[in-house]
C-alpha cells in the first residue's frame, strides 16, 4: 500500500501528537484552577527565554542523547533496553573509579579515559541481560528491568560502605580531582569574549552527545554491522539464512546500547555533580525510551526529541518554582507527551496516513 | 476474442446465475485491484478463476466474503441484489470460503472447529450433538469422512481442509469458493479434493475455484474465467480453451510451457551425502539417512510432499541447521567435507564455500521485506569486499551492482529503491534469484523457485536456472509441484518422511509413480497394489 511522504511521517506525526498532548495538558491545568497560558509562558521563558534556561535545557538534553541513542541501537535488533537507567548508573561507577584511582592531569585526558570506564560499566551491565536473552531466551525486557534494581541496590552499598570518605554523613564518593573539571560550555563562551549560559552546567559532554549522534547514525546505515544489525532486528529466520550469527549481534547491539547509555555519565556524574551521588540517573534512562520512540530511531530525531525533554524536564522545574502548580502536574504532563507521542503514535499516524491517501487519490 | 467473452454463445442462461458480478473496482491507494469486473457464475457448475499472482483474484474474492467493501459495483446472488458487509452477511447469503491457509483452532477438535461461531446457545452441548449429526450425514454424501473427535493438529494437511470445507457446508453454503486448494495436498489428495468437489455439483452446489494451475482448471472446472492486471480479460468454457490459450491470456502474450533445454552433460562429482541424518529439538528423526550425489553440469530434483525432511536438508546444506538439532553424516562439496554442527557451521561460511541458496521462503529468509531492493541484493554478501571498504559499506558500489542484476532479470518496477514488500511475488523471487545466480556458485540449492511467481516470470527463473546447469554447476532443485520438477530435472530423487523413496529419471516415470512414491509406496519394489483410497 502506498504511505504518506516522508516529511509527514517523521514531522507532523510527532508534532500532532505533542499539540495533543498539551492540549489536555491545558486541561488538567484548566482543572486544577491555573492558567494554563501562564503555564506555558513560564515553561518556555524558564527553559528557552535566557542562556540560563538554555544552559539547563542543554544539560538535560545530552543525558537524553545518550540514553535515546541506546535504546535506537537496540531497537534496531529488534531488542528493547529498558535498562539505560541501570546502565547509565553503573557508567557512573565506572567513571568514579576511574576518575578517583588514576592520576589524571587533565581533563582532555581524563575525559577519554573517564569515557572509556563510563562505556565498559555500562556495557557489561548490559552484557549479562544481552547473554541471557541469546543463549536462554530469557527476555530482554524483563531482566533489564531487574538490572535497574539490582544496579540500583548495588550501588547503594557501594556507595554507603565503600566509596564514602570516612567520616562523611553523604551517601556519595569524594570529590574528584580538580584536574578532570570538565570545560562548561559557559567557561567555553568567555574564552570566545562573550557570556553565555553562567552557572549552568551543561558541558563539553553536550558536543560528545552530538558526536555519539553522527556515529550511531554510520554504524546504523553506513556500516556492515548495522547492516546485518537492522536484518537481524527485522527478521531472525532471514539473518540465519544470510549467515548472520543471532548470538553475537545480540551481545554486540547490547553491549553498544548499554556503553551509550553508561556515557551518560560523563555529563551528569563527571561534568556536573562531580562525585558520584545516590540515583545520580534522575530516570534519564527510562526518558531515553520515549526520546528513541518519538524520535523514530533516527540519530535526528533522537537528537530533536532529547531537546523536547529537555525543555519539559527545565520547563517543569521552573513552573514548580515560579507557580503554584505542584510538582506532580509536571511529571502528568511529561507522562502525557511520553503517552501522546510514544505508546498513542498510531492514533495520530492512521487517520493522518488515511488522509493523505485521500487527498493523492484526488490529485491523481 | 470477442467471441470467447461470456455473452457469447450459451453461457448466458435464463435462470439466475448462482452469483452475477456487474462493474465490480476496489482501488488500494493508487492500485486498482479491481477494474469493472463483471463474472457470472452459473448454478451447479465448477467455476474457475485463474490469473498470475497480483491479478486480482483475492481481492475479487474478498469483497464477495465481505472482507473488503468494492469502490463501485453490484452483487447479486440468486439473482437478487445483495451488498455484502462482511463475513456473516456473505454466509447468511449461503457463501462459504476455504482460505489457502486454514482458519482452524489448532487444538480444538474438529466438532469444536465446525461449531465455533456457529454454536446454537449458549451451552456447548447442545451444538455438538447436533452438528456430530450433521457431519455424519455430510460424510455419506460427499466422501467428507473426518473424525469428527480428532483434533485438528493431529490431523493431516488434506483432512484440515476437508475439515474446512465441512465447516462451510455446516453453514448451509450453496456456493463454496476454494482459494489456491491444492497448494499443499500430494497429488492423491488433490484428486479426491476434486472428487469431492464433483459430489459437490451433483448435488446442486456451485464451486469457484480460485488457482494458477492450469493442469487443475482443464481437468476439473466447466468455465473459466481469466484476470488480468485487476481486468476479466475473458470467461470461456473449458472444453472450448487449452492451457496455451490460457496462459496466454493470462500473461498477454504467448508463453513457452516447457522449459527448452538440451540433455544434461554431467561432469565431476560437486555434492555427496552420505547417510545424512538430523534430530531435531524434540526428538523426532526429521532425515533418516540420506544418500545424494550432483554432479557438475546437473539439475537433480527433489519431489515430495511438503514436512517430509526437504526442509531440514536444505537448511543443513545452506549452513543454518534447526536450532537444538542435531546432525550426523558426511556432506561433501568439491571433495571438502562441510561442518555440520559448530560455529563452523553457519550460512556465511557455505557461501565462502561458493554455494548459493535460493531459500523456500522468499518472504521469511530470502528477503528482508522492509529493506530497498539494493539493499537485498547485498543481503547475505553484506561482508564482499566490492561491497565495501572495511566496516563500511560502499552503497554506490552496492547500487550499480543491484541496477545491472535488476536489468538484466527484468525486474519490474526496476526501482533499486523500492521495498522488496512493494514487489510482487515474481519480482521479489527475481531479486533472490538474480543475486545467487549472478554470484555463479558452485552449488545452487534451490527451494520452491517458482511458489507463488506468476508464469512469465516462472519462465524466466527456469531459464536462468537451466542457463547456470549448462555452465556446468551443481544443482539441487526441491519442489512441491511436480510439473516443476518433472520439465527441470535431470534425476529425480523423491523424499519420503526423512528418506530418499527412489530415483527416476523424468524420461523414465511418470507423475503416477512419483505420486506413488511421495506418499511412500515403492510399487517397484512392493508388487501388489496398496489401497490408496484408505490413506488420503
Amino acid at each position: 500500500m502506498t504511505r504518506m511522504p516522508k516529511w509527514a511521517d517523521v514531522i507532523l506525526t510527532p508534532l500532532i501528537s505533542l499539540v495533543l498532548a498539551m492540549a489536555i495538558s491545558a486541561l488538567v491545568i484548566l482543572a486544577i484552577g491555573e492558567s494554563p497560558t501562564v503555564a506555558l509562558t513560564t515553561m518556555i521563558d524558564g527553559a528557552l527565554g535566557s542562556s540560563y534556561g538554555w544552559g539547563f535545557t542543554l544539560y538535560y538534553a545530552t543525558n537524553f542523547i545518550f540514553t535515546g541513542l541506546a535504546v535506537m541501537v537496540a531497537y534496531h535488533a529488534s531488542l528493547f533496553n529498558i535498562g539505560g537507567e541501570g546502565q547509565a548508573a553503573m557508567g557512573g561507577l565506572g567513571v568514579a573509579l576511574v576518575l578517583l584511582s588514576l592520576p589524571l592531569p587533565h581533563w582532555a585526558l581524563a575525559l577519554p579515559v573517564a569515557m572509556i570506564g563510563a562505556a565498559l560499566f555500562g556495557a557489561a551491565w548490559a552484557l549479562i541481560p544481552a547473554w541471557l536473552q541469546a543463549k536462554r531466551g530469557s527476555h530482554i525486557v524483563i531482566t533489564t528491568i531487574m538490572f535497574n534494581f539490582i544496579a540500583a541496590a548495588a550501588l547503594n552499598y557501594v556507595l554507603v560502605n565503600l566509596m564514602r570518605p570516612v567520616g562523611s554523613m553523604d551517601p556519595a564518593s569524594a570529590r574528584f580531582p580538580d584536574a578532570t573539571h570538565l570545560p562548561k560550555l559557559s567557561d567555553m563562551a568567555l574564552a570566545l569574549g562573550f557570556e553565555w549560559g553562567k552557572n549552568t552546567p551543561v558541558n563539553i559532554s553536550f558536543f560528545v552527545a552530538v558526536i555519539a549522534c553522527v556515529l550511531v547514525w554510520l554504524l546504523i546505515w553506513r556500516s556492515r554491522l548495522g547492516f546485518e544489525i537492522r536484518a537481524f532486528g527485522k527478521s531472525e529466520p532471514a539473518a540465519l539464512y544470510a549467515g548472520i550469527n543471532p548470538v553475537r549481534i545480540t551481545v554486540i547491539a547490547m553491549l553498544i546500547s548499554g556503553g551509550l547509555a553508561g556515557l551518560m555519565a560523563i555529563n551528569n556524574v563527571m561534568g556536573e555533580a562531580e562525585r558520584l551521588v545516590l540515583n545520580a540517573v534522575e530516570g534519564a534512562g527510562f526518558i531515553g525510551i520515549a526520546v528513541a520512540l518519538m524520535g523514530r530511531n533516527h540519530p535526528v530525531g533522537v537528537f530533536l526529541a532529547a531537546l523536547l525533554f529537555g525543555f519539559l524536564y527545565q520547563g517543569g522545574g521552573e513552573l514548580a518554582l515560579w507557580t503554584s502548580i505542584p510538582r506532580e502536574l509536571i511529571v502528568v504532563i511529561q507522562a502525557l507527551v511520553i503517552l501522546f507521542t510514544g505508546a498513542l503514535d498510531n492514533m495520530v499516524r492512521m487517520p493522518l496516513e488515511r488522509m493523505f491517501l485521500a487527498m493523492r487519490k484526488k490529485g491523481a | 476474442m470477442a467471441a470467447m467473452v461470456q455473452n457469447g454463445g450459451r453461457l448466458e442462461t435464463a435462470a439466475p446465475a448462482a452469483i452475477e458480478l456487474r462493474g465490480i473496482s476496489k482501488a488500494f491507494g493508487s492500485v486498482q485491484a479491481n477494474r469493472d469486473i463483471d463474472l457470472r457464475v452459473e448454478r451447479g457448475t465448477i467455476h474457475g478463476i485463474i490469473g498470475e499472482n497480483g491479478a486480482g483474484k483475492s481481492t475479487l474474492m474478498s469483497i464477495l466474503y465481505g472482507f473488503y467493501k468494492p469502490d463501485a459495483g453490484q452483487i447479486l446472488v440468486g439473482g437478487r441484489p445483495l451488498t455484502i458487509t462482511d463475513s456473516q452477511t456473505a454466509i447468511r447469503a449461503g457463501i462459504g470460503m476455504v482460505f489457502q491457509h486454514f482458519k482452524l483452532v489448532q487444538n480444538f477438535t474438529v466438532l469444536e472447529n465446525i461449531i465455533l461461531g456457529a454454536e446454537d446457545g449458549r451451552l456447548l452441548r447442545p451444538s455438538l450433538s447436533k452438528a456430530r449429526g450433521v457431519l455424519r450425514q455430510l460424510a455419506k454424501d460427499y466422501e467428507l469422512n473426518v473424525d469428527p473427535d480428532e483434533v485438528v493438529e493431529n490431523l493431516s494437511v488434506g483432512h484440515q481442509q476437508r475439515v474446512e470445507i465441512l465447516k462451510a457446508l455446516y453453514r448451509q453454503a450453496d456456493i463454496l469458493i476454494l482459494d489456491e486448494p491444492t497448494g499443499v495436498l500430494t497429488p492423491a489428495e488433490a484428486d479426491h479434493l476434486f472428487r469431492i468437489l464433483e459430489g459437490l455439483r451433483a448435488e446442486g452446489k456451485t464451486i469457484i475455484l480460485i488457482t494458477h494451475k492450469l493442469r487443475e482448471i482443464m481437468e476439473i472446472t466447466d468455465t473459466v474465467s481469466v484476470m488480468r492486471r485487476g481486468e476479466m480479460v475473458a470467461s470461456v468454457r473449458t472444453a472450448e480453451t487449452s492451457p496455451e490459450q490460457l496462459a496466454e491470456l493470462m500473461v498477454g502474450r504467448k508463453v513457452l510451457l516447457n522449459v527448452q533445454k538440451a540433455p544434461a552433460a554431467p561432469g565431476q562429482p560437486v555434492l555427496e551425502i552420505r547417510n545424512l541424518r538430523m534430530v531435531d529439538a524434540t526428538g523426532v528423526e526429521r532425515l533418516r539417512g540420506i544418500d545424494l550425489d550432483i554432479r557438475a553440469g546437473e539439475i537433480l530434483g527433489i519431489a515430495g510432499v511438503s514436512g517430509n525432511g526437504q526442509t531440514q536438508l536444505l537448511e543443513i546444506l545452506g549452513g543454518y541447521p534447526e536450532k537444538g538439532s542435531t546432525v550426523t553424516g558426511e556432506v561433501r562439496v568439491n571433495g571438502t567435507p562441510l561442518p555440520l554442527s559448530g560455529s563452523a557451521c553457519n550460512a556465511a561460511e557455505r557461501r565462502r564455500q561458493n554455494i548459493g541458496h535460493i531459500p523456500e521462503d522468499r518472504q521469511v529468509e530470502g528477503l528482508i521485506m522492509d529493506f530497498a531492493a539494493w539493499e537485498n541484493v547485498a543481503f547475505g554478501y553484506h561482508d564482499a569486499p566490492e561491497y565495501g571498504r572495511g566496516a563500511l559499506m560502499d552503497r554506490d558500489a552496492i547500487r550499480r551492482d543491484a541496477e545491472g542484476k535488476i536489468q538484466r532479470f527484468d525486474v519490474r518496477p526496476p526501482s533499486c529503491d523500492l521495498a522488496a514488500r512493494n514487489f510482487s511475488g515474481g519480482n521479489q523471487q527475481k531479486i533472490v534469484v538474480a543475486r545467487e545466480i549472478e554470484r555463479n556458485p558452485d552449488l545452487l540449492l534451490i527451494g520452491q523457485p517458482t511458489r507463488g511467481v506468476d508464469i512469465g516470470a516462472i519462465e524466466f527463473i527456469h531459464k536462468r536456472i537451466v542457463e547456470l546447469r549448462d555452465a556446468g554447476k551443481a544443482i539441487l532443485l526441491v519442489s512441491v509441484e511436480l510439473d516443476e520438477i518433472m520439465s527441470l530435472s535431470d534425476r529425480i530423487a523423491v523424499m519420503f518422511d526423512g528418506r530418499i523413496m527412489g530415483e527416476r529419471l523424468p524420461g523414465a516415470t511418470t507423475t503416477g509413480e512419483l505420486g506413488l512414491l511421495m506418499a511412500g509406496v515403492d510399487a517397484a519394489s512392493t508388487p501388489q497394489t496398496q489401497d490408496l483410497s484408505r490413506e488420503v
